[in-house]
């Protein structure tokens, strides 16, 4: 019982009280200024009807799970290879960290003077965004493996193809997880942006349209379900995760 | 020359010393000679830092001698043999595969075919007693488990030499018992070359037919003393007691000298710093 009040009563009423103060905060100002709850709520319905909130919904997705698979399958690779190779890793680290601490809305300008106006310079921020926690997480990943892990495969005279399927894959495979929840994390924050600047569709542009023609009812849906989306993605991935923390006998932190 | 056999494991004035880069070479091991006969269980043992990992390690081929050779069935050891497997003190299971899962590995480097594979796995799990646990990972199985999964492990791929780095120190004193108990069980069954090392006196004494006392500072070969008694041993029988005496009194000469070696450092260093 108080594992239940704890897990569904109570973030219940944290929505609730969110809900009310936002409507108590909106109500010193115009709808057009400061909407509140119910005119959000009206501009999502509107937005439905209009056929547009699927739309943009869509595509966003779209271009989040481009860029997110991109930067997937490019750094975690790189990550495995320079998590063994500790020269290479020491050779190319600088420029990693020289990189890394670059806001990827930084590449923005850039990004539209090579790609235009469009879904590639969306998905490039997104890419720049995940990329590096990824690479980082997977490099810290292989280089914890525990020696004995490789002393015992060596010792049953495992071939390389089969320590690299068989022990480093799995054995880095909780860390991969954590970096690819960190940059599950730090891409979603960046479509918007990326959205906002460079493209003509999408929540992001929902968003910055809205602006345009002074709907803030509009902008603040576009927000809340940016919002919403985010959370329905963390919750997927937690769950992955989870699952595998557990086949792996690692304690899930709740 | 027991029998006038040929050793299984010559170690002929093997040495390991690491060389630091600022000050003299730390001796791990002093040259010296080990022959281990074929079947015979051998239990080194020693003070901390009279290199008996360094021994086990080189026998096992995770480390090369810097001096002299260590051969195994006439062959110079270059590297780790499935013929030859390394028991942990802690398990070296894969956590995120099953217990059965862990002993198929062995058996798929060795690229057994996958029923055979499996027929053996569930063998040797069942010959440690753990048929009903083959579907659990590592982490749901306790200590002294793990430990019979690591066994079973090796077992399956049936090597003609077991090497056994302090395998039972980490597990409770009743664990620890049976688990001494059911490795004599597992050793009658098939003769295997067993290489134990242990901290545990009593340990060495119920386990091994012969046991070499190491000594620190450099760690080195001291004494060779041979225990002639059947298996299974009584702990409390009269015989046993005397080699356990007899053990106890080297170790406590070993003992003894290391603390004074020790000491003559540190008395060594206190008129260095006085200066």
């Amino acid at each position: 019982m108080a594992e239940k009040i704890q897990k569904f009563f109570l973030p219940t009423l944290a929505v609730v009280v969110f809900l009310m103060i936002w409507q108590y905060a909106a109500s010193h100002y115009t709808p057009d200024l400061f909407p509140g709850p119910r005119d959000v709520f009206l501009a999502i319905l509107e937005l439905i009807k209009v056929g547009r909130l699927w739309k943009d919904i869509t595509i966003s997705l779209t271009r989040f799970s481009i860029a997110y698979s991109l930067a997937v399958t490019c750094a975690i690779p790189l990550g495995l290879f320079l998590g063994r190779c500790r020269p290479c890793h020491r050779a190319i680290d600088p420029v990693v960290q020289l990189l890394r601490p670059i806001s990827p809305i930084a590449w923005f300008p850039l990004a539209v003077l090579w790609f235009g106006i469009g879904n590639t310079p969306a998905i490039f921020i997104i890419f720049m965004a995940a990329f590096f926690p990824m690479l980082l997480a997977t490099i810290s990943a292989v280089r914890s493996i525990p020696a004995i892990n490789y002393k015992v495969a060596n010792n049953f005279g495992a071939k390389p193809a089969l320590v690299f399927l068989g022990i480093i894959i799995p054995a880095a495979f909780p860390g991969i997880m954590t970096g690819l929840h960190i940059a599950l994390g730090t891409a979603w924050i960046h479509l918007v942006a990326g959205e906002m600047l460079g493209a003509d569709s999408g929540l992001g542009y929902l968003i910055i349209d809205a602006r345009n023609f002074l709907r803030t009812d509009q902008i603040m849906a576009g927000m809340l379900l940016v919002g919403i989306l985010g959370l329905l993605l963390n919750k997927l991935i937690t769950a992955g995760e989870q699952f595998i923390n557990k086949k792996w006998g690692i304690n899930a932190q709740q | 020359m027991v029998n006038g056999r040929t050793p299984k494991i010559r170690l002929l004035n093997a040495g390991k010393s690491f060389h630091t880069s600022s000050e003299a070479a730390h001796v791990a091991l002093a040259a010296g000679n080990l022959d281990i006969y074929e079947g015979e269980f051998v239990c080194l043992v020693g003070p901390s830092g009279c290199g008996k990992s360094t021994v086990i390690n080189l026998m096992a081929g995770f480390e090369q001698p810097t001096e002299g050779s260590v051969m195994i069935d006439g062959k110079p050891v270059l590297k780790p043999d499935p013929d030859r497997i390394m028991i942990f003190q802690d398990y070296g299971l894969f956590p995120w595969k099953t217990a059965l899962d862990n002993i198929l590995f062995g058996l798929k480097c060795r690229g057994i075919s996958k029923a055979e594979a499996k027929k053996r796995a569930l063998a040797a799990l069942s010959g440690v007693g753990l048929s009903a646990w083959a579907q659990r990972h590592p982490h749901e199985l306790s200590g002294g488990m793990k430990q019979r999964v690591a066994l079973a492990r090796a077992l399956a791929v049936e090597p003609s030499v077991l090497f056994m780095d302090e395998p039972f120190a980490a597990l409770d004193a009743f664990t620890r018992l049976h688990l001494q108990d059911e490795l004599l069980e597992l050793r009658k069954k098939r003769k295997i070359t067993i290489i134990f090392v242990t901290h545990d006196l009593d340990e060495a004494v119920y386990l091994g037919e012969r046991i070499v006392l190491m000594a620190p500072n450099p760690g080195r070969f001291e004494n060779n003393i041979t225990i002639d008694l059947p298996y299974p041993r009584d702990r409390t029988d009269k015989h046993f007691d005397r080699y356990r005496k007899e053990l106890f009194e080297a170790f406590d000469l070993v003992h003894k000298e290391a603390g004074r070696i020790r000491k003559e450092a540190e008395g060594i260093q206190e008129e260095g710093s006085g200066i």
